[in-house]
């Protein structure tokens, strides 16, 4: 849990050493402005759909379709505004089209039994045709204002995007902890089996942790669209479910399943955005960026593994080390 | 319902086989000259790089694990290649670094995945990040090849019959050949079967299951660096962002010609007739010419899911 804690803060150290003004945040016409809002702006997709990974993963399941979920979300919204829809027919069509995703992957994972892996892949793929055949193959442009706030809207000089990332993580948290929900995530993750013969719909509560995906994924469809006020059905949301699961078990949910914690894959969403952030900050080009992911992610599954910590441990003391 | 069990296995090749005939056909009929030997080679030529791709992703689905990277490896192949000849270094000596790099990387990867018991797809996804992002390093553009050997190469065609077979579809027939023969005719490809159908198994039974694991992740990043080498010369450049979503279709053309993705059950001529389902329905897509691009993902992503329901059926037969 605190690894990722003191990777963000190594991270913003070594930020604050190359650039002193690294952590300045100033007030203009009442906005804020400053490379940690920029973090969090951009950040809330990412944190978003690593909340509603993180409930997937904690099954013991993946869910590699969210990218393509984004896209399909942003480019249903963008049709229905340019159609001459309102705010909330855009807003309500996308999301139950991400809905309507989430069930079709609970239904063939829970019902079907078909490997999360697979189940997810077919969305991933259709998915994508799917957004571009919406939009014509076109990049739409989105007019309204009152979309566009989803992405770039301040309340009280806050980013809004944001705000309602954090909002969904505390209800969320809240409501799998108040209640009984979190445990019985956790316990059709540790032992599917077990948790049937104790009188759990072990089913349903996986066929849910993918609508819940599919709500978190269209959200964030609906954040990008706003935020470069636009929806591009060939980049959005591309890669996004590799960050989104990197997220997740850098936030130290075990890709085995059978415990979760969201806090962590918050604490991993922002890390990772930082991360890219400094890239850029260091200049690297963008497409370059993925190395230091890359390696990050190694580092991260080796200290979770129990081969890596035995080895780790007898390299430390050699005599009694591998217990 | 009782399926004898020679049948079950040959069930989803039939299936394959039967939608790839049935799709040549009606294509056949619907487009003017869609019925020649250039269409049949061009299935071949246009697809190489997916095909000697898909073939390495068998050996390793085989096991039971995924690769990811075979993608970026192509990328990075490409890029790497073209800068190295541009720069006056033998292509053959360039071809055989890159395959050599695509080989250390699978082992490297194969490696970490079984020592420390990690998931293959987070591994190799670590590998896509790594060989895509080296391949930006080298260069952002595309590098153009001039050299006699390429353009020798580019030329080169073998005429049986009415067809002219080019470099680029001989090469992924010679792969699939190949891919055939250590698939079912070698003890290594049993051992990948067994491995697949269960690890601890095949433990028990004595079977050297790490050396089996980490040798079908070498192979299969040495034939994704060869598919990177038929693409430079596809192309007559190398490009790094070559392969984006490859191991997504090379996944596909696995899974629909009828391998389990668990692993243990498989058949490498169901990877060509998935490859040849697949090649297909692009040309026919091409030659429809009002149907966009974006119908190919569509119809694939049904293919695929019909091809797991298939799965689904046939497996709950075998528990019987």
């Amino acid at each position: 849990m605190w690894w990722p804690v003191f990777g963000l803060l190594a991270l913003v150290l070594l930020n604050l050493i190359l650039d002193p003004g690294f952590l300045k945040i100033t007030l203009l016409d009442g906005r804020l402005y400053g490379l940690p809002v920029d973090i969090f702006n951009q950040g809330a997709r990412g944190i978003v759909l690593a909340l509603g990974m993180t409930l997937v993963i904690a099954t013991g399941g993946v869910d590699l379709s969210v990218g393509s979920v984004m896209a399909v979300a942003g480019a249903v919204a963008a049709m229905v505004l340019v159609q001459g829809g309102g705010m909330l027919p855009a807003v309500s069509a996308a999301m139950a089209v991400a809905l309507l995703a989430g069930a079709a992957n609970g239904v063939l994972v829970a019902r079907l039994g078909i490997q999360p892996i697979v189940a997810t892949l077919i969305l991933m793929v259709v998915g994508r045709g799917a957004a571009q055949l919406i939009t014509g193959g076109e990049v739409i442009v989105i007019k309204s204002d009152a979309f566009a706030f989803i992405g770039n809207g301040t309340v009280l000089g806050l980013p809004f995007a944001p705000l309602l990332a954090v909002a969904l993580l505390i209800v969320t948290h809240q409501f799998l902890r108040r209640t009984a929900a979190g445990l019985f995530i956790e316990a059709v993750g540790d032992n599917e089996t077990a948790a049937r013969f104790a009188g759990l719909a072990a089913g349903r509560v996986k066929g849910l942790v993918y609508v819940f995906a599919g709500f978190c994924a269209g959200l964030a469809g609906l954040m990008a669209a706003a935020n470069i006020r636009a929806a591009d059905s060939y980049r959005m949301g591309e890669n996004m479910e590799l960050d989104a699961i990197f997220a997740v078990v850098v936030g130290g949910t075990a890709l085995t399943g059978g415990r979760f914690l969201l806090l962590g894959a918050f604490v991993g969403a922002v890390l990772l955005q930082t991360l890219t952030t400094t890239m850029y900050n260091l200049g690297v080009p963008p497409a370059v960026a993925p190395v230091p992911k890359a390696i990050l992610i190694l580092v991260v599954c080796l200290l979770q593994s129990d081969h890596a910590r035995r080895w780790a441990r007898g390299l430390i003391n050699p005599k009694g080390g591998a217990r | 319902m009782t399926v004898s069990p020679r049948l079950r296995q040959a069930g989803p090749l039939f299936a394959t086989g039967g939608i790839f005939l049935l799709l040549f056909v009606v294509a056949g009929l619907l487009y003017d000259g869609f019925f020649s030997t250039r269409v049949v080679v061009n299935l071949f030529s246009d697809n190489a790089v997916l095909g000697i791709v898909a073939v390495g992703m068998t050996l390793v689905i085989f096991t039971g694990g995924i690769d990811l990277s075979v993608g970026a490896v192509v990328g990075f192949t490409s890029i790497f290649t073209a800068t190295l000849i541009h720069q006056g270094v033998s292509p053959l000596v360039a071809g055989a670094a890159a395959v050599g790099i695509g080989a250390a990387l699978g082992a490297g990867m194969g490696l970490v995945i079984h020592a420390f018991g990690l998931p293959a797809f987070l591994i190799t996804l670590a590998g896509m990040f790594l060989a895509r992002g080296g391949a930006f390093w080298i260069s952002t553009e595309s590098t153009g090849i001039t050299h006699p050997f390429y353009e020798a190469l580019s030329r080169f065609e073998i005429v049986l019959g009415a067809m002219r077979w080019p470099a680029t579809a001989l090469a992924v027939v010679i792969v699939l050949l190949l891919g055939y023969v250590i698939a079912h005719y070698t003890r290594f490809g049993r051992n990948l079967l067994a491995v697949g159908g269960n690890e601890n198994s095949a433990v028990l039974m004595g079977l050297p299951v790490g050396t089996t694991k980490v040798l079908a992740y070498t192979l299969n990043g040495a034939l994704a660096a060869v598919a990177g080498l038929v693409a430079t010369i596809y192309t007559g450049s190398g490009n790094p962002s070559t392969g984006i979503g490859l191991e997504l279709d090379a996944i596909a053309v696995v899974v629909i010609g009828g391998t389990l993705l668990a692993g243990g059950r498989g058949h490498m001529v169901g990877t060509l007739l998935g490859l040849l389902v697949f090649g297909t329905i692009q040309t026919a897509l091409l030659f429809d010419g009002r149907l966009s691009s974006w119908w190919i993902r569509i119809a694939v992503g049904l293919l695929l899911l019909g091809f797991i329901l298939l799965q689904r059926v046939l497996r709950r037969s075998d528990a019987r």
